[in-house]
Formats: structure tokens, sequence, C-alpha cells
């Protein structure tokens, strides 16, 4: 019996659209793991704070607002600065898939796009918190 | 006799649903994309009690199910006004005259979030923002570029804006009185529905309290100087893309409906001076005659409470009138082509449900913003409704229907019930404070989802019918980072070429205005005319109103 995943749903930016991260939140609770939801319009200060205080494994991102290319790299690179560059990033949302790939190489984990069954991301996270716990 | 023939009835219904059971049916929910039961048959005695005068009517005829004009589109087609901003006012005006040149009718301006926040471009919130999702607009100035060459007396515009729409519509007033278009001639629509915002939207500002009295002060103001300004289109649409079923989507507009007229009614205005300006913005979702339904019901539910509730004596306070948008939420990132036809079913149920306006969403929304091809189909696609399909010769062309008669009975009465909830909580703002909707929406979102997952529900290309290694083929719409730094240097520059010292009175002068009970509107125009910026009204704001902070619940 491994330990509790615990994940940061964090909407990062000025959206408001927080359907996907609330699914993804209930899906991600009802799997067992213990989810914290910061709310929304965050800073990527904020959310990288949260996520250090809360001593999280996986954060999961949820970006509507087209501000993607901002928000991922500012927040990986503040994980990094905490000491915390072992967290995981996923995210969601409108994002192209050239866009995705350009994020996935900067050190994203996953972008799960509109669609997705929230299975998947459970089995993703679970894969890959296992391999580096 | 007639009991002779009820017993007929009875019989033979009794006779066709033991075939109906005997014959059996495929394993799969019959139920609404809301999840609300359906029955395989309606008959006569699922319209039983249903009065035509009292419950129908005559269309432009109380209580207005049948439609809110007595021609409909024999008089007027609706207004083709699709939703539309991006990058720079100079990129946008290229789309506007791109979209009138092809036969749009009136104009809708989408913001990117900085603008919907109460951000300038430049402010470091908006980093990574600007010209995302909308058209960046910090300043009169950025709405003269966006109109130019376009004529404000004539068009009509729509402003989707809601905790700074006293800005935006300040603005777009001066842009217009520059151009030498008089107040009283300028026409259109702000949202300024902030009561969706704390439910569904959440691009809140300020608490409910001062918003609400921002709220009451236009609805004052353009009474006296914007009578044919729209000043709150109450909002549905944004309810039902959180992920709410049909009947909460009905019910929880028309309760933040009740709530505007009790604000008004509250800060001294009689209804039928405001309640004419009222209109309406649904969603057009997938499950046809639903949505059909939700409509009819809307109309008559509003109309009856107008007139016998709230005392309304104008037949045009009576009045639903509604813009429509197709459903976001129902397009999918699989084989996106096949969102034409989605969109095309559910802009045929908002014409065949009596709407005002039409946006019909593109097929490429779930991937970016919407290339000039997407739109320009999208666009066909109400031509097509208006023009091919013949839909628009009879009024109201379902009605009579037992089961639309029954559906649209059956959504008035469970949205009846959501308003005695409501009321129970002592209404909208406090259910709001408890987390009510919030809780409402995200689980029915949450169902769904599920529902999807376990292929109780089929979505085409996403969980059925999928292409193996699908590959994209249409084209992005892509926002340069360009965009982000020419609109920081053009409100600098706004900034640097206006009379600073004018432009400080005017902030102390609306502080002053914020902290007493006069009316804002016309300092806030004040403001606009000397290029006071979006972000510089709103931060004075603030510092009366204080922020909103919402307690996440999921």
């Amino acid at each position: 019996m491994g330990k509790t995943i615990r994940v940061l749903i964090g909407k990062p930016g000025l959206d408001g659209h927080d359907r996907g991260a609330k699914v993804v939140a209930n899906a991600l609770r009802d799997a067992g793991m213990e989810v914290i939801y910061t709310g929304l319009h965050q800073t990527p200060e904020m959310i990288a704070e949260a996520a250090v205080q809360e001593d999280v494994d996986v954060v999961g991102l949820s970006i509507l607002s087209g501000a993607h290319m901002t928000m991922f790299p500012r927040i990986l690179e503040l994980l990094r600065e905490k000491g915390a560059g072992h967290i995981k990033v996923f995210g969601g949302g409108i994002i192209p898939a050239e866009d995705a790939e350009r994020l996935e190489a900067a050190g994203v984990a996953r972008l799960f796009g509109p669609g997705t069954d929230t299975r998947d991301i459970v089995d993703f996270i679970r894969k890959n918190f296992a391999q580096s716990a | 006799m007639a009991s002779e023939r009820k017993d007929d009835f009875a019989e033979a219904k009794k006779r066709w649903r033991r075939l109906y059971e005997e014959w059996g049916t495929e394993d799969v929910d019959f139920t609404t994309v809301s999840g609300a039961p359906v029955e395989p048959l309606y008959g006569p005695d699922d319209a039983a009690g249903l009065d035509y005068l009292r419950d129908l009517g005559f269309p432009g005829e109380y209580p207005f199910t049948r439609g809110v004009y007595p021609t409909m589109y024999r008089g007027r087609q609706w207004t083709m006004r699709q939703f539309s901003g991006f990058g720079t006012p100079r990129d946008t005006n290229g789309r506007y005259h791109y979209l009138l040149d092809h036969g749009q009718t009136g104009l809708s301006v989408a913001f990117d979030m900085p603008t919907i926040m109460g951000y300038d471009s430049d402010h470091r919130r908006a980093e990574g923002e600007v010209g995302r999702c909308g058209v960046a607009i910090d300043s009169l100035r950025d709405m003269e570029i966006l109109f130019d060459g376009i004529d404000m007396a004539k068009i009509t515009t729509s402003m989707t804006i809601n905790a700074p729409a006293s800005i935006l519509l300040a603005f777009y007033l001066c842009a217009g009185e520059k151009k030498g278009a008089r107040f009283d001639e300028m026409g259109g629509t702000i949202q300024n529905d902030i009561l969706k915002e704390y439910i569904a939207q959440k691009s809140w500002i300020f608490p409910p309290e001062p918003s609400i009295r921002i709220i009451t002060d236009i609805m004052a103001f353009c009474a006296d100087h914007v009578p044919r300004w729209n000043t709150i289109s109450i909002s549905g649409y944004h309810i039902r893309e959180a992920g709410s079923t049909a009947v909460q989507e009905l019910a929880f507009t028309l309760a933040d409906g009740f709530a505007y007229v009790e604000a008004g009614i509250a800060a001294g205005l009689d209804v039928d001076e405001f309640a004419p300006r009222l209109s309406f913005f649904f969603n057009a979702h997938l499950d046809f005659f639903e949505e059909i339904a939700k409509y009819r019901a809307a109309r008559r539910i509003w109309a009856k409470r107008m007139k016998e509730k709230y005392g309304a004596k104008d037949p045009r306070s009576w009045l639903l009138r509604f813009h429509t948008q197709t459903a976001g939420c129902s397009l999918t990132a699989q084989q996106p082509e096949n969102n034409i036809v989605r969109t095309a079913f559910q802009a045929l149920s908002a014409v065949l449900g009596g709407t005002q306006s039409l946006h019909t969403n593109s097929m490429d929304e779930t991937l970016a913003l919407p290339s000039e091809k997407a739109v320009r189909i999208a666009l066909r696609t109400q031509q097509l409704i208006a023009h091919e399909t013949g839909v628009v010769n009879s009024i109201d062309p379902l009605a009579g229907s037992w089961f639309v008669e029954a559906k649209t009975r059956e959504m008035e009465e469970a949205a009846e019930k959501y308003f005695e909830r409501i009321e129970e909580f002592g209404g909208v703002v406090k259910a709001i404070e408890a987390g009510f909707f919030q809780r409402e929406i995200g689980r029915a979102a949450y169902e769904y989802q599920k529902a999807v997952e376990r292929e109780r529900k089929i979505v085409v290309g996403v969980n059925r019918f999928q292409l193996e290694d699908e590959t994209i083929e249409i084209p992005i719409l892509r926002i340069d980072q360009q965009v982000e730094l020419d609109q920081r240097s053009a409100v600098a520059a706004v900034r640097a070429g206006r009379d600073n010292d004018k432009a400080a009175r005017e902030l102390v002068r609306l502080r002053t205005a914020a902290e007493g009970s006069d009316n804002l509107m016309p300092v806030i125009l004040d403001c606009a005319r000397c290029y006071c910026t979006e972000g510089e009204i709103i931060a004075a704001l603030k510092e009366v109103f204080g922020e909103y902070v919402e307690t996440p619940v999921f």
C-alpha cells in the first residue's frame, strides 16, 4: 500500500473557466487521491507557493485563456527555484498541438486536451508518481 | 360518448405500451443531454389542461410563449451577430469589416481577459494574456480604432463585458460622440450581468453590493440618455457552459433577472422605465426539443412574473427578448469538422425557439480562436437556415406538439421549484454566498462527464466513431507575441499624450462619487473623455468598493 498521492489543481491566469479544473479535481479525489484546489485567478507565484506549502506530488494546471505559453514555463521555473523541481506538472485547456509539443519539451509532463477521459489522467498520474517515488 | 372515447384512448395506449415493452429497446439512457427523462411517446394526455389563450396565446401577445413579435421572422430576421475579437483593436477592426462585408448584421465584441478583469495591457497580471481570447481595450483611443470606418449611429453592437461594463460603455459612447453619433441614436447591448459571474463565469471584480449599485446606475442613466441600449443581457450561456442542465440554465438565469428587477425597484426606479431594456442570452445545446422548450418556457415565466409579481404595465416589460449562442462546450477537438454539423442543429433549435439574435460557433473553437474561414462557415450556417430551410415561414411551428408543450410545461414547473429553493436561501446573492449554484452546476458537470466515460452518453468522435491517429487539418489562428508589446506601447503613449492633471482630477472626482450615492455614469464618461485608462478607473473604484473573494468549492 503506497502513500496517497497529493495533487494541487491550479487555475493560473485571469480566465474563470473552472469546469474542467473541477471535473478533474472530482475525478482524482474519487480515484483516492488527496486533491487541493487553488480557486481562480492565481498568479504563478501563488501556485508554486501553494504546491510547496502543501507538499504535493503533482500539480495540474487548467488554462483556457491562451496564456499557456507564459504560465506553464513560469510555474516550472518557480518550482525549480524553490527547490521543488521534483513536483510534476501536467495540464489541460485550449492548447494548440504545436504549443503542447513545445511545452512538453520544456518540462510539462503531459497536456490533456478537450475530450480527455479522466481515467487517462488518473492512470497517468499513478504511473508517473510510482516511477518517481 | 366522450368518456367512451377516453376509454378507447386509454385502452389503445395500453395496447401500444404492451407492444413497446414486448419489442424491447436498446440499452442506452433515453434522457436529454441534461439527464432529464424522456417518455417514448407523447400524446394528448400529456398536454391535458393546456389552455391555448392562457398558456400560449398569439405571437406578440401575453404570455408570449409563441414569440415576442406578431410577425417574428417574416417581419424581421434575427440579427446574425458573430462574437469576435482578438489581438489589437486594429486587428479586430479588420475582422469586423470582413464580417460586415459578408452580410453580418450586428457586431459583438469579445474582449481579452485583462480588459474583462479591469487590468491595463501593461499591468503585471496582464502578462501573457493581452489580445489572446479577445481584443485588448485600454482606453477611449482603442475604442476609436476598433470602430474606425464603422457607422456607430447605424450598427448595433453587443459587448460581452460585465464587471467593467460601465467603463466600456463609456468608451463606446464617447467614441461614437467623437464621430458625431448622438447617445440616443446608438444602440446595442452590454452584458453587465454580474450575478452570473459569481455563479458561473467567474470574472468578477467588486463584491455584489457595489456591483449592483453600478448596474442600477447604468440602468437609470441609459433610461434617460441612451434609450436604445440594452443595459443587461441576463445570461444563461455561461451557466450552461460551466456544466449546468437546461433547467438550471433556465431557472438560474431567470432568478438573476428577477434579482435585477428587484434591485432596480429598490433603487427607486419605475419597473417600466428599465425593464423594456433588459434582454437575455441563452445557450443552444444539442438536445433539440429540450432547447426549444426552454426558450418557450422562459418567455412564459418572464411575462407572467413581470406582469403579476412586479406589476409591470408596459407590455414591453413583459417581453423576454434573447440572444443565443450555440454551445461551445458541445464541440469536440476530435474531428473538428463535425462541429459544423453540431452547430447547425443547435442554431436551428434557437431559430425554432424564436431567438432575436444568434451567434454560431466556429468548428475550430476547441483548438484556438476561430480562423476567418471557420467564422465564414459559421455565419453561412445561419444564412442557410434563414434562406434555404423554410423554417422561418411559419411562427413557432412546433407549438401544439404534445411533446414540445409537455416539455415546455415540465421545464417551467422545474424552474419554479428552483425559484423556491433560491427564496429559501434569502435570494440570489445569499445563495451565491452559500455556494448553492456553484455546487449544483459542478455536480451536473461531473455527472455528465461520468455518463460520457461510462458510455451512457455518446459523443461522436470522442467515445465512439473515433479515428485512429487523427491529425487535425484545419488552420489555426495564432496571436503573435508582438500584440502584447504593441498594446503596452499604445497604452503608454495614451498616458504620455493626454492632460495628466485633468485625468488625475477626474479620477479623484470618481472616487468621491463612488463614496457617495450619485449616479457614477456621468463621471465615468468624463474620465473616458480625458483618456483615463480602464485600469486606472477600476483601480480608483477598487479603493472604495474593495474586491470580491470566492471560497472555491468542488
